[in-house]
């Protein structure tokens, strides 16, 4: 467990740097993650995020793959928002656990 | 007469139909059981195909060998399931009313749905997957003249069927050309969405040193777009390409597409279960057992039998309109074949990842987790056995279904 300030808040997030309570999540800390990540995050982005964090709520397991699904966007275009990882590094931004990936 | 119909007789629906024959009486409840397919395969054994090691009559035996007298069985193709109306509709029109429904109807694989791969023309030319009887034998027909070049093994997607399996061919390809003398023309390149060999941290890191031990590179986050036919390299979303000379692949793995017909599916069809007491989310009369689920633990053969002593009590407890207090707990086990007739075996559930330790055993064994020994190969070569003559007609294992941490160190 770590401690870390975000948009003025001091939070508790884990190793990695995944935010421990969801609910702690505002639009100002996804951009200040984000940036950490050289994201600068635009209007599709949090379209993502937030359908990201309804996923969550609703207790599916979520893949690329759904993103793909989701109408907001395609697979290469999450790749193309989210550089690298596009799952791990949107859920770190979106405020969610780290995705596990179960095989 | 209350009715109980078992759709999938595979591992998880033969179970179900040997134990519950045994307890319900025939005068009440009338079991039936429906697969469109006679033959019973031996799954684990396709992985030894490829290498010369089972040939095809090793793998498959008759359905009818296992399902016990006084169930029902029918060898038809299933339409849909209709849940509101507590019935299956059959191909061919006929229609099975149900008391309680058990879906078993497992995972298979989705070629299709990556461009370039079932569609190329390389498609079990140079392209070949060991999760159907059919793909492990072409396979097998192609290494037998092949002289060398790199072979990629990839998975597409996740999850997917007995996860260790990819890395088990690794292992043996590794073996298999070694002994064949052409190892050093053989490049190996294991090619994954994960992050490293395996997802759970202590087995991924003994996993990936055993890769690198035996020469094998390890591509990780690789996600899977699409395969090129001309160029012969597999691309990934951000556009990564790496070539092969042969392609070995674990596709997309999907649930039946009978659960899509259903609308009882995600958006792989895998039905929306409870963990704990694998009832179905949605219908309260629906058991999930096995692959067929999205239970967040592996799609293998030791997790629906575990499963089945879980489905087992909640339903009889269902029938009863008694509390269902069988939980799942994720249990699964695995034999790692490592090759050069050694293994690794691993035991974990939805909280405890493998750890290192003794096997069923404390202290004693005699197998090791996390460890790769003689002992751990013959385990393997032994539940073919136990599979056909124990598991399958729902027997009693020296097995534990819950997970135990005696015997494992932390």
């Amino acid at each position: 467990m770590a401690q870390k300030t975000l948009a003025g808040k001091n939070l508790e997030v884990t190793d990695e740097g995944y935010l421990q309570d969801f609910n702690q999540w505002n639009e100002d800390i996804a951009r200040e993650i984000a940036r950490e990540e050289g994201i600068e995050l635009g209007d599709e982005h949090f379209q993502v995020l937030n359908f990201l964090r309804e996923k969550y709520q609703e207790g599916a397991n979520l893949t690329i793959r759904k993103v793909g699904k989701s109408g907001i966007t395609d697979i290469k275009g999450f790749y193309k928002l989210f550089p690298g990882g596009p799952l791990k590094k949107a859920s770190k931004i979106a405020g969610i656990p780290k995705p596990t990936s179960c095989v | 007469m209350k009715k109980i119909v078992i759709l999938g007789a595979g591992t998880g629906g033969t179970i179900m139909a040997n134990k519950l024959r045994k307890v319900l009486s025939r005068d009440q409840w009338e079991i039936t059981i429906v697969d469109k397919d006679k033959t019973h395969y031996y799954q684990p054994g396709f992985l030894f195909i490829p290498f010369g090691i089972y040939n095809k009559n090793d793998v498959i035996k008759p359905k009818s060998d296992f399902l016990p007298p006084g169930v029902q069985v029918i060898y038809n193709g299933i339409d849909k399931i209709e849940p509101n109306n507590t019935q299956v509709l059959l191909e061919g029109g006929q229609v099975l009313q149900y008391d309680y429904l058990i879906v078993a109807t497992g995972t298979d694989i989705s070629p299709e749905e990556t461009p370039g791969l079932k569609d190329g023309s390389l498609w079990r030319k140079e392209i070949f997957d060991f999760y159907t009887l059919d793909g492990a034998v072409a396979l097998r027909e192609f290494f037998r003249d092949w002289e060398g070049g790199r072979l990629v093994v990839n998975i597409a997607e996740l999850p997917f069927k007995c996860p260790v399996a990819p890395l088990e061919f690794s292992f043996l390809a590794d073996a298999y050309f070694t002994e064949a003398g052409i190892r050093e023309k053989v490049d190996i390149t294991f090619v994954t969405p994960l992050s490293g060999a395996f997802t759970k941290p202590k087995a991924s890191r003994m996993l990936g040193d055993l890769l690198e031990e035996k020469n094998i590179r390890v591509v990780p986050d690789f996600y899977l777009e699409s395969v090129d036919n001309e160029k012969k390299v597999i691309r990934s979303y951000d556009e990564q390409e790496i070539p092969f000379d042969v392609l070995t692949i674990v596709p997309v793995n999907t649930g039946s597409s009978l659960v899509e017909r259903s609308d009882m599916g995600d958006d792989l069809n895998f039905i929306p279960t409870d963990k704990y007491t694998l009832q179905s989310k949605n219908h309260e009369n629906i058991f999930v057992l096995g692959d067929a689920s999205d239970i967040p633990t592996s799609k293998a053969g030791s997790v629906v039998h575990f499963a089945s002593e879980v489905v087992y009590e909640n339903l009889l407890s269902a029938i009863e309109n008694r509390p269902l207090k069988a939980q799942f707990d994720g249990h699964s086990n695995c034999y790692i074949e490592t090759g050069y007739g050694n293994g690794s075996i691993i035991d974990f559930n939805y909280d405890t990842e493998p750890l290192p330790g003794t096997f069923p055993l404390p202290g004693v064994g005699p197998f090791g987790l996390l460890q790769n020994t003689k002992m751990n190969h013959y385990g393997k070569v032994l539940f073919r056995w136990i599979y056909w003559h124990i598991l399958l007609k729902g027997k009693e294992m020296p097995i534990e279904s819950q997970m135990t941490m005696a015997g494992k160190k932390s």
